[in-house]
């Protein structure tokens, strides 16, 4: 097996979708693990913050104590079912089942899952790209603790002379969204994750970040020749820690199969754990040494049977999704695509702004660029600057009362300082000259200027720009752009 | 002995409301006969002389100030020793919880204190629960105060135990076969398995979790009357638990049997002993002359509950009992890495039937196996609860045996796990369908041993179940005689 297992930078691929040798196929399909943004845990009331001191969060419940009994957060099931609802699944009754393994992350020994019947199934994700990718399921079930090994080589498990469990993390509500294996290409398991990624955050079931853990994937993947129809065997990577280490993985690990079979070898089913430093795939165990789990119903628990108003009560709660935004917004724009600036302003943070200044009548183009520009530029933005200040601006921009680059300074003043762009626009002494000013200003800049002003007038375009520089120079840029082009044609016409 | 420890609970918390006796000298006699019996009986795993004092205390300052501590006022009571309480430790009759004592309290142990109980000890059980002789126990088996030759029944033979030789008037067990039923039958006392649901398991260390239920061992059906309608409740922390108000308990007393339909199930009656079987139809005359409507009714699909229940009490107890890996608490047998320390502590931790049940259990979960086994017993139970269900269309409540046979011989039966398990046919069917049972003693064999009979009554229908047991109260001839070493012993103290 070992030498098929290429090194990756060999390969030369950039994660497209024909990036694997002439007539061979990618059959990917993802399993994205996230934790709820719930004040408590899912089965009793210890607070679910991250970061917090080890074991500091923990109670009978989620330290498993002999006795002890889990209740169901009733806000953890409203939010996995939003999932459901923005994933277009079925919300459906449910039930939960004890995963019986040991482990010493688990404190019971089981985890509290849910197996042939979850809350969600059968819904889909449409990508930008406009590619639909299947959701088989999304379930509720809750985390495990957190071990670090200490001591050894490198702090991994081999070598290990001890091992710390942090219990804070037992019991965080998880919701666990497995896709179909719809996923062609590393690039669109990237796009996948990243849509998913918005949607959840757009909702408020998940804060998105990778590197804090609250969003895991696995991805299971196998290749085949195209124009096969069955699937072949699939190996499962683990380890997949942000986007970039998901495209990576895959294509190492689509290129590590295909070689296998062109060497004539077969490929194992396999759990395998990404090494990034490496930057390669490497077997943990072979699936028939899997455990049985041994499912059975959770007894401590009753049957989730969600009725129809309740399910509706929280479509209602949905808001826009991120495709919705999007298409909000290529609309607006008269496109037929996305592009870069709107994938920006879809984003949580942003979308609030270009959807206020938007229902405010003010123009798409200004409107998308100043929050995919500018706006992006000053997050994470202060929890009270306000969105009435952002349209303020762009209203006073497009009524031409502030040049565009006055308005660029105005805005990081009222991000800075917390203030309205009026009071901004005065502390930075941009208070508006009025036409008389700017005529009288233009009309200096003919006489220093008599050449250029004669070529100007007699129908050399060009020269506009000149005078407006001189203007602007003049003004330490306090004149609107807009205004002074109007007076220098209309001056030109008189003479 | 003192007159005090004759007392019943519910004459306990009246005098010490209304200032006859102080809460200090019922539970200080309380305590010097169980230190006294102890070495006899072995019915304690743990008394807790230090925090019962100081209990009563406090509700002794509590009346003093004229204040009301609550409805069992003074009261001792035992806790079998797989509900937590704080500072006294849980063992589960185990040697793997050896040391552990839990940081909290169960919800019975909370109500009961709320309302004056004072615990005085935690009770002797088989290990985990699991068996009907209190033979399992890590720490020794306890014996039947009748006779010392005897088992008390079980698991929950330290709390019968207890209650039988005047201990205290009130112990807790609980029952996921019939564990606080057949050790009931045997000792002679009264004992109550609630419908699944009525009390909070939060707190009771789980063996079996869609079966298991707390229950109380009294002298009298009034005691366990009133101690039912204190620890009966909805609890937030137990989802399994009703929110159903259960109806007054002690206000049956008293009430009229007449017209109401009792039926004799015919299959529990099949396999029991003859004077077993004698003492229910004395029990169904009685009722009769009472103008209750007697008759024989079948329930053929129970006889398959003593086969579903070998699977899901194990099924689920293979489950439950996984946490005991010797990580956080109890034992730990330390190996060179993570999976010799969970085996090495769970060999050394476990005893012999619990290692069985484990085993049973993870088999039955098995995949390849699931479905024969365990989804197939689910369907039996299904089954089970349906034949009662039509059973009760035709009658109001039913009567049985408890258990086939009278108190068994210590060691009798130790080797045979088949003939132990039989001890169970009669309770098991009610734990399966989630109904209330309860046994009553109503007459002694031809040497003197207690023999109960059982009340079934449907969900929920406890008042039903304690209506019958005060009308046969009347009648009952079987307060048992305590051994003869076991009187002296009260004597000298």
């Amino acid at each position: 097996m070992a030498n098929a297992e290429t090194d990756l930078k060999d390969l030369g691929v950039r994660g497209e979708s024909d990036f694997l040798p002439d007539g061979w196929e990618l059959v990917c399909g993802l399993e994205v693990h996230t934790e709820l943004k719930t004040k408590t845990k899912l089965f009793c009331g210890c607070a679910n913050v991250f970061g917090a001191q080890a074991n500091t969060n923990v109670c009978p419940t989620c330290l498993g104590l002999p006795g002890s009994l889990p209740v169901l957060n009733e806000r953890a099931l409203e939010i996995a079912a939003m999932i459901g609802l923005a994933l277009s699944a079925k919300v459906q009754a449910s039930i939960f089942h004890r995963k019986n393994y040991f482990y010493p992350d688990m404190p019971k020994d089981f985890q509290i899952s849910q197996y042939d019947i979850p809350l969600n199934a059968d819904g889909y994700l449409i990508l930008p790209s406009g590619k639909r990718i299947g959701i088989e399921r999304a379930h509720v079930e809750e985390d495990t603790g957190k071990i670090t090994h200490l001591g050894g080589a490198s702090g991994r498990i081999h070598g290990a002379e001890r091992a710390l469990i942090d219990y804070n993390r037992s019991g965080v509500p998880l919701v666990e969204i497995v896709s179909r294996p719809d996923i062609a290409s590393p690039e669109e398991a990237r796009e996948y994750v990243s849509e998913l990624r918005s949607t959840l955050v757009a909702i408020g079931a998940s804060d998105g970040k990778m590197e804090e853990g609250s969003l895991r994937v696995d991805a299971n993947v196998s290749v085949r020749p195209i124009g096969e129809t069955p699937f072949r065997t699939r190996c499962e990577i683990k380890n997949l820690n942000s986007l970039r280490s998901l495209v990576r993985a895959i294509t190492f690990e689509a290129h590590r199969q295909v070689a296998a079979y062109l060497a004539g070898e077969k490929v194992t089913q396999q759990t395998r754990h990404w090494d990034e430093s490496a930057g390669r795939t490497v077997a943990l165990r072979n699936k028939e040494e899997a455990e049985d789990y041994r499912y059975f119903p959770e007894p401590d628990l009753v049957p989730l049977r969600p009725s129809e108003e309740w399910i509706e009560g929280l479509r209602s709660q949905l808001g826009e999704l991120p495709k919705e935004r999007r298409a909000r917004l290529v609309e607006s724009l008269g496109l037929t695509d996305t592009n870069d600036q709107i994938e920006t302003a879809i984003s949580v943070e942003l979308y609030p702004f270009a959807r206020s200044a938007l229902a405010a009548g003010l123009d798409p183009k200004i409107t998308v660029a100043r929050c995919a520009n500018e706006l992006a530029s000053l997050a994470p933005l202060d929890e009270s600057f306000e969105i009435s200040w952002f349209v303020e601006l762009l209203r006073m921009e497009t009524n031409g009362e502030v040049s565009a680059t006055q308005a660029k300074s105005i805005l990081a003043e009222v991000a800075k300082n917390l203030i309205s762009p009026k009071a901004a626009q005065e502390r930075l002494g941009f208070s508006q000259l009025t036409d008389d000013q700017l005529t009288k200003t233009i009309n200096e800049a003919i006489l220093q200027n008599p050449k250029e002003w004669e070529r100007f007038r007699t129908g050399e375009a060009q020269l506009q720009g000149f005078f407006v520089g001189k203007i602007m120079k003049a003004t330490s840029g306090k004149a609107d752009g807009k205004a002074v082009v109007r007076i220098l044609l209309a001056t030109a016409e008189q003479r | 002995m003192s007159e005090m420890t004759n007392m019943s609970a519910f004459e306990i918390a009246e005098s010490v409301n209304n200032q006859t006796v102080t809460a200090t000298s019922v539970v200080e006699k309380s305590l010097a006969l169980a230190e006294a019996l102890n070495s006899k009986l072995n019915a304690f795993l743990a008394i807790d002389r230090e925090g019962a004092l100081r209990a009563a205390a406090k509700v002794d300052s509590i009346i003093a100030s004229g204040g009301s501590p609550g409805r069992l006022a003074g009261v001792p009571i035992a806790l079998k020793d797989n509900m937590c309480k704080v500072g006294l430790p849980t063992t589960c009759g185990s040697r793997i919880l050896q040391g552990w004592i839990p940081p909290y309290d169960a919800t019975v142990t909370k109500l009961l204190e709320s309302e004056g109980a004072i615990i005085v000890g935690k009770t002797n059980l088989d290990e985990f629960a699991m068996g009907s002789s209190t033979e399992n126990s890590a720490y020794g088996p306890t014996l039947n105060p009748v006779d010392l030759t005897r088992v008390p029944g079980g698991s929950s033979g330290g709390s019968a135990s207890s209650v039988a030789a005047g201990i205290v008037p009130v112990a807790l067990g609980s029952d996921t076969g019939g564990s606080i039923r057949q050790p009931a039958s045997l000792c002679g006392v009264v004992g109550v398995k609630p419908t699944y649901g009525r009390v909070s398991r939060y707190g009771l260390v789980a063996f079996a979790s869609s079966l298991d239920q707390i229950g109380p061992f009294s002298s009298s059906v009034m005691d366990s009357a009133l101690t039912l309608e204190v620890i009966a409740g909805f609890d937030l922390k137990d989802s399994t638990s009703y929110d159903e108000q259960m109806g007054s308990l002690s206000a049956q007393k008293g009430l009229s049997v007449e017209g109401l339909r009792v039926g004799m199930v015919t299959e529990f009656v099949e396999g029991s002993d003859l004077e077993v079987v004698s003492a229910l139809r004395d029990a169904a005359n009685a009722l009769t002359s009472l103008g209750a409507d007697v008759v024989e009714i079948s329930i053929p699909e129970t006889k398959l509950g003593l086969s579903a229940y070998y699977l899901i009490a194990p099924a689920e107890a293979s489950s439950n009992l996984a946490r005991f890996d010797g990580v956080r608490f109890g034992l730990r047998v330390e190996g060179s890495n993570i999976e010799e320390t969970n085996v090495l502590t769970r060999t050394k931790g476990f005893g012999a039937e619990v290692k069985r049940r484990i085993m049973l259990g993870t088999y039955a979960l098995s995949s390849g196996y699931y479905d024969a086994y365990y989804a197939k017993a689910q369907q039996v139970r299904t089954l089970i609860k349906s034949g009662f269900e039509r059973a009760y269309q035709q009658v109001d409540v039913l009567i049985s045996p408890v258990s086939p046979t009278t108190a068994f011989k210590l060691g009798e039966k130790s080797l045979d796990p088949l003939a132990m398990y039989l001890s169970d046919v009669c309770t098991i069917p009610s734990n399966l369908a989630g109904h209330p049972a309860m046994s009553m003693p109503y007459a002694l064999d031809s040497k003197g041993l207690p023999i109960g009979v059982q009340i079934l009554a449907p969900a929920l229908r406890e008042d039903l179940m304690f209506r019958l047991a005060f009308a046969l109260e009347g009648s009952s001839t079987g307060a048992p005689s305590l051994d003869d070493s076991i009187k002296e012993a009260i004597n000298r103290g």
